[in-house]
């Protein structure tokens, strides 16, 4: 058999282009249902009680009067999920401990942050459910907190769990910590490195902790029959890590949750973890009836994961031509309340997109007494390589360099010797920076106030396990399933992709997220997966569908395999039988399918392997006026290596979102502690994310440098775009203002002081 | 309390309704009349994702009482494709990829509509401050600014 249209090259090619979304009329017309639109005959409303204190223990919980009231089916506490060992567990691109997650669904013998859930009601209407809550007697001894990852790191801190010792130091604390760990990366000699420098430049930043910021809060429906049988529908990136999470923390088989997971709502990172979904079962199991439960706003801003802040210091040295030749940087990364910030991709991220000879990264993990942290789009690199792009730009300055050329001088390509690990295979930062230097944008003039800042960015994005099945129906068309959440495109992505890999019209394929019933485990929408595994998965879905038509053509025509091959959505025979038989097409073969040995179909079970990092470099025009402190983002463009573009309208939307994100990140958004360890900004009033008139329009060039792993040249392109923009904007800063900014967000206050401060705004 | 007894018009049909004093216009739509199209992400006027017009005003449905609309007209997203066709705005938001994942989607197609009757040739700086009230996550405004201007001079044409 001999096959065409696996490599993109030979199909109908709609990989490339911008089809319609196939799920795109659901959602323009109010049809597409997310995770609050499900409800459920007699569903019951569950809600949570959260601690209204920062850090304390809890003594007692008294839940008899809430039971009492009429209306109330059931409330569960911490006496109704079993202990978990300690042991951690791979999480995608974070780490995880069942110890820690059964005390972050349901506090256990402390609450450790305010909004920390402490026990949950199910009622026949939402008044009353929350009136249960009041009748909840929680006793509470309240203990001193920490909020600042420097303050906590002290020896004198409050302590958040007397069993945390730091891991990776020698010798071995024999003091419990708040922090629960140092990673180090080394390359070369750091201190040959520095000596064989003309210029050090060293500085200390400080980044706010921020949130994923999605529009849709958590929300999960959950249905316990009497013989154990569960069905849960919620918003997840990872509807079968929501089933494997669940079935750990209620000792349930996994075989016997079904998860489905509804349209999402934004995640980035986010919805990788489960917050409400365990609760919603055990309280249905309680009750053996529907319960359904939704986070309002504030308890998202309470209760789920934003990112880390974090204080880091870069140090980094360059011979007077512009060569780099040391990069040193130390990173404190908040977890919030239990161990697991991603302060390990941020150490590894650090100088990644640079050929250095000489880095020394060291990272710590710091709880304190905040939210746990969840994965945000390229967790942990937007930070360590804000710092980095930031003394980059500084020694440009000092060396007189264009700061696109030096990168260039710099710039990690194909063969670099990455800090991390790795040697890099084809990348496509210097054909980024190349695409910038040549815009329009890079060479328009500024006027006073006005500042023009740019940086680079990379992420190393994931693969693996990945299913997906292509099933020819009765009239030929196919139906397309895979497991990864469609958060942004992805449906028409894979779409393309599957059309032209059986040659048949876009129209024909209807794709669909299938449930935890109806794939192998898939793992989640995050790391910049589903659209580079997915295709891999139907590629090879497809290369099953094909295989089996041309053994049932060959056994038809009787001809040998050989004599037959598919190509542009037929099988046709070869050579001298080529004129004896008319080309079947699917339909053709759907048609007489049971005559031919049955249903036909496809499915792809992979690990896929070989994910292409993606590097992208961002360029940024602002203003800063002097009597308010306001930044006003005049210009922005985004390019980025794609490594091919499945369908570039989805792909380009990836790069302005996220560039935009990025901008919220470095001007405005922040978590706002009181004294008091309470936050004060938990709604969208006050955490201010951008909205429309904030942003111009944002210039995206698709940059193509072929991933050689992936069957079409894909590469992850969903987190980079969040990486260089805090860079970018602080460079901007410093040319508008000839002040270095060193701390997020660059907000009006803190820009205004730091103008007054050195007497600029005087001077317009 | 006893429940209010509500009448009004939704989308072009006449609906009667019992609703408590607390519940909001979208608690009514999304609980009681089943119209989950509208979405709440915050329930407190900052996100627009519960738009809809109220006698053809432009607002926040978590911001409105449910006993308030007695006897007024009210459009949600569900009433905005006519038959088979789709709103110019509907399908310029498809054509452009202005959506990921969809949740901000019908509050923005609310609110530019509102926007598009006022004023059918937005300049970029109106539809950015009009559409202000609305936040997306996802995609940075750019597409769907650019789908709205696309949307307008459809509509202008006729």
């Amino acid at each position: 058999m001999a096959e065409n249209g696996t490599n993109g090259t030979n199909g109908r090619g709609y990989v490339g282009t911008r089809t319609i979304r196939p799920d795109g009329v659901d959602k323009v017309t109010g049809r597409a249902r997310f995770g609050a639109d499900f409800n459920l005959p007699g569903q019951l409303i569950g809600r949570v009680l959260r601690s209204p204190h920062p850090h304390a223990r809890i003594v007692s919980i008294d839940t008899s009067r809430a039971e009492a009231l009429p209306g109330v089916k059931a409330v569960i506490t911490r006496d109704d999920f079993a202990d978990q060992p300690s042991e951690f567990i791979p999480a995608g691109e974070m780490m995880m401990n069942y110890k820690d997650v059964v005390r972050n669904v349901l506090a256990r013998e402390k609450a450790l942050y305010e909004g920390h859930a402490v026990a949950a009601v199910a009622a026949t209407s939402a008044a009353i459910a929350r009136r249960a809550l009041k009748l909840i007697d929680v006793k509470y001894e309240v203990l001193p907190h920490v909020i600042d990852v420097v303050e906590a790191m002290k020896p004198d801190a409050p302590l958040l769990h007397d069993d945390l010792f730091t891991v990776g130091v020698e010798p071995k604390p024999d003091k419990p910590s708040n922090v629960a760990k140092r990673v180090e990366i080394t390359l070369g000699d750091i201190e040959a490195g520095f000596k064989k420098a003309d210029i050090v430049v060293e500085r200390e930043f400080k980044t706010a902790p921020v949130h994923q910021g999605y529009i849709e809060p958590h929300a999960a429906l959950a249905s316990v029959s009497e013989d154990g049988s569960t069905e849960l529908w919620c918003c997840t990136q990872g509807h079968f890590i929501v089933r494997a999470h669940c079935a750990r923390l209620l000792g349930l088989d996994i075989g016997k949750i079904r998860v489905t997971a509804s349209e999402i709502g934004g995640g980035f990172g986010g919805k990788t973890v489960v917050y409400l979904e365990p609760l919603a079962i055990a309280l249905s199991r309680k009750t053996k009836r529907p319960v359904k439960m939704v986070m309002s706003r504030e308890e998202v801003f309470k209760a789920s994961g934003p990112t880390s802040g974090a204080t880091v210091r870069v140090k980094m040295g360059a011979t007077k031509d512009g060569k780099f030749v040391a990069g040193f940087a130390e990173l404190k990364y908040q977890a919030g309340a239990f161990q697991g910030s991603p302060v390990q991709p941020g150490v590894m991220c650090a100088y990644a997109p640079y050929d250095i000879e000489n880095v020394k990264v060291i990272g710590y993990d710091v709880v304190s007494n905040r939210p746990k942290v969840a994965a945000y789009r390229a967790p942990g690199a937007p930070i360590s390589e804000f710092a980095v792009e930031s003394v980059v730009d500084e020694i440009a300055k000092k060396l007189k360099l264009d700061p696109i050329e030096l990168r260039m001088m710099n710039a990690a390509r194909e063969g670099t010797k990455a800090a991390y690990g790795p040697k890099f295979g084809p990348i496509g930062l210097e054909e980024t920076l190349n695409s910038i230097k040549k815009t329009e944008h890079w060479n328009t003039p500024l006027r006073k106030w006005q500042g023009r800042g740019v940086a680079s960015g990379f992420w190393f994005n994931i693969g693996g396990e990945t299913c997906a099945s292509l099933t020819i129906n009765e009239d030929g068309s196919v139906s397309l399933m895979v497991g990864t959440p469609d958060i942004g495109g992805l449906r028409a992505s894979l779409t393309n992709v599957a059309a032209d890999e059986l040659g048949i019209p876009y129209e024909k394929v209807r794709p669909i997220i299938g449930d935890t019933g109806s794939l192998g485990f898939t793992f989640l929408t995050g790391g910049s997966r589903s659209a580079f595994s997915g295709s891999m998965a139907i590629v090879e879905a497809a290369k099953q569908i094909k295989a089996e038509l041309c053994a049932r053509a060959a056994k038809l025509w009787e001809l040998k395999p050989d004599q037959v091959e598919f190509a542009n959505g037929s099988v046709r025979a070869l050579g001298a039988a080529a004129e004896k038989f008319k080309p079947m097409s699917i339909a053709d073969f759907a048609k007489i399918a049971g005559k031919t040995g049955g249903p036909i179909g496809g499915y792809g079970r992979i690990n896929a392997q070989g994910a292409g990092p993606s590097l992208g470099t961002h360029l940024v025009d602002l203003e800063v006026d002097p009597e308010t402190g306001r930044v006003t983002i005049l210009r922005y463009t985004v390019a980025q290596d794609a490594g091919r573009a499945l369908h570039p309208a989805y792909v380009e939307g990836q790069f302005q979102g996220g560039a935009v994100q990025g901008i919220g990140w470095a001007l405005n958004e922040e978590y706002i502690y009181g004294e008091d360890g309470k936050l004060q900004n938990a709604g969208f009033l006050d955490y201010r994310m951008p909205v429309a008139s904030d942003v111009p329009m944002i210039d995206a060039i698709l940059v193509e440098v072929a991933n050689p792993k992936h069957p079409y040249g894909v590469r992850g392109v969903g987190e980079t775009p969040i990486v260089p923009p805090l860079g970018a904007i602080a460079n901007a800063m410093e040319q508008a203002t000839g002040i270095r900014f060193t701390e997020l967000p660059m907000s009006p206050p803190k820009v205004l002081k730091a103008l007054k401060e050195k007497g600029a705004n005087g001077k317009t | 309390m006893a429940k209010h007894h509500i009448e009004a018009i939704v989308n072009g049909d006449p609906v009667e309704f019992l609703c408590d004093t607390e519940e909001t216009l979208l608690d009514v739509l999304r609980d009681t009349l089943n119209l989950t199209g509208s979405k709440e992400g915050c329930a407190s006027g900052d996100c627009g994702a519960c738009s809809v017009t109220l006698d053809g005003r432009l607002v926040c449905s978590c911001l409105v009482l449910g006993c308030e609309v007695g006897g007024r007209r009210i459009e949600t997203i569900e009433g905005m494709a006519e038959g088979e066709r789709l709103h110019p705005l509907q399908q310029r938001f498809l054509e452009h990829a202005a959506l990921q994942c969809g949740i901000c989607t019908p509050g923005f197609l609310v609110a530019s509509k509102a926007l598009l009757e006022r004023t059918p040739e937005p300049t970029e700086h109106e539809i950015r401050y009009w559409l202000a009230g609305n936040l997306c996550r996802c995609t940075g405004y750019d597409k769907i600014v650019s789908a709205v201007k696309d949307a307008a001079a459809t509509m202008r044409k006729g």
